[in-house]
């Protein structure tokens, strides 16, 4: 029987992954690729969670739309960031945008 | 007599000050004359004054006149600080001295200093100086006598400077400066201490408190030897005395004044004023007599080797400054102030005398001088009579203070009596090698073109006229005890027995005779050439070059304690101190702080990945922590 601990477990898995992938990765794509799982670990937690604890209502459900949303928005955004980033520097190896040092 | 009246003994020379500082020197440089009457316009004013209050402190009963105070410094719920004068007999006979004789030397001065370009600052100065010697007199509290006490070593500092052009005088007045400096530390201190053991810095309070045993011990024994430190530095007392020989570098008029009779007494002065704290404390009465006493005959062995008349009387000066601190330490206040006034008195004449040589040959070198006798008869007699009157011969001034100080340090101090006694053989040799060297024999050329040698001018002449007299009397105000009982003093043994009673005593003779023996010796050196001056200096070659050469005191202060002890030890220690503890504390706070920057901003490697990870630790942490501690 499948039960409410093993799609957390599969979530916080996801999670680390991203959340791993997000700090240590170069690739500006790859950091964007993590957040989406990040994200998608939430969405996987929030309607576990809804489905185990409150079947009748579908919040949970809702709320991973709206992640969905967001995230869309995001990736659109991201990747347009890395674009420019890429027509200004030539690169989008993330250890060398550090305009932010000092 | 009215108390305003007594304020104005001090105040009139200062307003003379003022008037020749403020109007004289800026608009009317071209009349140096005016400086010199205005001046002594005041010292007469103030003469009449002084001679009023000590007729009213004669009559007065205990010899003091209550002066209404003025609150100078009020701080509520503090300290009061009074202004204050003091009227007693040791002020009044004190007045009487300084007035005189810077009256006697703002006379003389007038043709001393004539055509000299800085007349009237010379009177500027001379009239400050009176005014603070005589505000230090009159002074009731220790804090108004320090102020006075540092004006005229003020005033001592610019008149020693008084040809600042010459780099002699400049260091010669600094040298001064900063010697005295080192004993009015020692007086500021007992100020200090005393103030914070009592609440006071009245000095009447003071005595009470000494003599009524409130204060006393350790705390007392301190005030005194620091107030005795203060007294050293300005009285030029050993191991402080070596400014004073220097100091001959200023104007002579101004040595007279200053440097032999008033300023330098104030040293004796302050003892006395403050006796009760000294005469409470047996190792501080012990102290004034061995520093007195040695000072002494230590200052007579060099006088006799000198070939500067002015330095010869400025050893002999600090000599009899030792007499005085020898008569207080043993004796009392009556026995050191009658010293100090009869010496103010010959002392001031014999150096109007030398300054009158000077004024003749163009030089103080007495081997460059001789036979003046015959060119000059005023100052001969005049300067005869002073050195009679400082070889202690009867029936002269000289001879009633200082073997009334002699009788008491026999009864007192009897080691200190026998130094005394060699001194008393060694101070009138010479005394009497100066007037054979100046006066007798030939005329040996003066300063190389300076023409023939001539009697001063009767401006000159008359104050040194005036001292000889006073030099000859004034020592027979104690013949009978008068001036002992003014300062309420029992008889000392023999002296109070007129004016032949004295020689019924043994001692007066034995005293008579070493004076006696002294003349004599300097006569068959000096004068009548039975002995070698070369042949004696020859033989007693070591001596000799001790003396000459002050003992090598000035190369000890000089070369060992200030270069290598105080620049190249202590100075040099504090340098060190701050340049490497207080400039590196802060200098490495400073660095602490840019190498930590530096260290932590390697942190901030603008890689957002990093603080990413940061921020997730950080989280982790505080968790933590939310964990374990609740």
């Amino acid at each position: 029987m499948v039960g409410l601990e093993h799609y957390l477990i599969l979530s916080a898995v996801l999670f680390s992954i991203g959340l791993y992938g997000a700090l240590a990765k170069r690739n500006a794509i790859i950091i964007l690729m993590s957040i989406e799982l990040m994200l998608n670990a939430v969405n996987i937690a929030m309607v576990a969670f809804s489905r185990y604890i409150v079947p009748l209502m579908l919040t949970g459900q809702v709320f991973a739309i709206f992640i969905m949303v967001v995230a869309a928005a995001e990736v659109a955004v991201g990747l347009a960031i890395i674009i420019a980033i890429y027509r200004h520097r030539e690169t989008i190896d993330a250890t060398k945008i550090d305009l932010m040092k000092w | 007599m009215p108390s305003e009246l007594v304020w104005l003994i001090f105040l009139l020379p200062l307003f003379s000050f003022v008037i020749i500082s403020l109007f004289f020197r800026p608009f009317l440089n071209n009349r140096p004359k005016l400086g010199g009457y205005i001046t002594i316009a005041a010292l007469l004013g103030s003469l009449g004054l002084s001679i009023w209050a000590l007729f009213e402190v004669m009559a007065a009963p205990g010899h003091s006149i209550p002066i209404p105070d003025i609150n100078w410094v009020v701080i509520e719920g503090g300290l009061t600080i009074h202004l204050g004068l003091i009227l007693d007999s040791l002020t009044a006979v004190m007045l009487l001295v300084v007035i005189i004789v810077s009256l006697m030397v703002q006379i003389y001065s007038q043709g001393y200093m004539k055509g000299d370009p800085g007349y009237h600052r010379y009177y500027a100065f001379m009239s400050l100086f009176t005014a603070s010697m005589l505000g230090l007199v009159l002074a009731d509290n220790l804090l108004f006598v320090y102020v006075f006490w540092e004006m005229v070593g003020l005033c001592s500092y610019l008149l020693i400077g008084f040809w600042f052009h010459r780099p002699e005088a400049a260091n010669a007045a600094k040298k001064a400066f900063i010697v005295t400096r080192l004993g009015d530390f020692g007086f500021l201190a007992a100020i200090l201490l005393l103030y914070f053991n009592t609440g006071t810095f009245d000095i009447g309070q003071l005595n009470t408190l000494a003599a009524g045993g409130a204060l006393a011990g350790t705390v007392l024994t301190w005030a005194a030897i620091g107030i005795f430190a203060g007294a050293a530095g300005k009285s030029a007392q050993f191991p402080l005395h070596v400014w004073l020989p220097d100091a001959m570098e200023g104007p002579t008029p101004v040595s007279a004044l200053i440097h032999a009779a008033t300023m330098v007494a104030a040293g004796v002065f302050l003892v006395a004023r403050t006796f009760p704290l000294f005469a409470h404390s047996m190792e501080a009465m012990t102290t004034v007599a061995v520093i007195g006493g040695f000072t002494a005959i230590f200052a007579a062995t060099m006088g006799l080797v000198m070939t500067d008349i002015k330095r010869v009387l400025a050893y002999s000066t600090i000599s009899q400054l030792g007499y005085m601190m020898l008569g207080l330490g043993t004796g009392g206040v009556a026995i050191g102030i009658f010293h100090l006034f009869n010496h103010a008195f010959f002392k001031a004449l014999l150096f109007l005398g030398a300054g009158s040589v000077n004024h003749a040959t163009g030089t103080f070198d007495m081997r460059r001088m001789g036979g003046l006798r015959r060119f000059m008869p005023w100052t001969y007699a005049t300067f005869l009579i002073a050195s009679i009157s400082i070889a202690g011969i009867w029936p002269l001034a000289g001879f009633w203070s200082k073997d009334e100080i002699l009788v008491s340090a026999l009864q007192a101090q009897p080691i200190l009596f026998y130094l005394a006694m060699i001194t008393v053989f060694m101070t009138a040799f010479y005394m009497f090698r100066v007037v054979f060297m100046t006066f007798g024999g030939d005329y040996r050329g003066g300063e190389e073109g300076h023409g023939k040698p001539h009697e001063s001018p009767a401006v000159m002449v008359m104050p040194m006229v005036v001292l000889a007299i006073l030099a000859v009397v004034s020592g027979f105000w104690n013949v009978t005890g008068q001036f002992g009982a003014l300062f309420g003093h029992g008889h000392t043994q023999g002296f109070a027995e007129g004016f032949f009673g004295i020689l019924t005593h043994a001692l007066p003779w034995i005293s008579l005779i070493l004076a006696g023996l002294g003349i004599l010796l300097a006569y068959a050196i000096y004068s009548a050439r039975w002995l070698s001056a070369e042949r004696i200096g020859a033989m007693f070659k070591p001596l000799y070059t001790l003396f000459l050469r002050k003992y090598w005191l000035d190369e000890l202060y000089e070369q060992v304690i200030v270069r290598l002890v105080l620049l190249k030890g202590l100075f040099a220690a504090f340098q060190a101190v701050d340049s490497y503890g207080v400039d590196g504390a802060v200098n490495g706070l400073a660095k602490g702080v840019m190498a930590s920057g530096k260290a932590i901003r390697r942190a901030h490697s603008g890689q957002l990945q990093l603080y990413g990870l940061f921020i997730g630790i950080g989280i982790i942490v505080i968790l933590a922590c939310f964990y374990l501690f609740g």
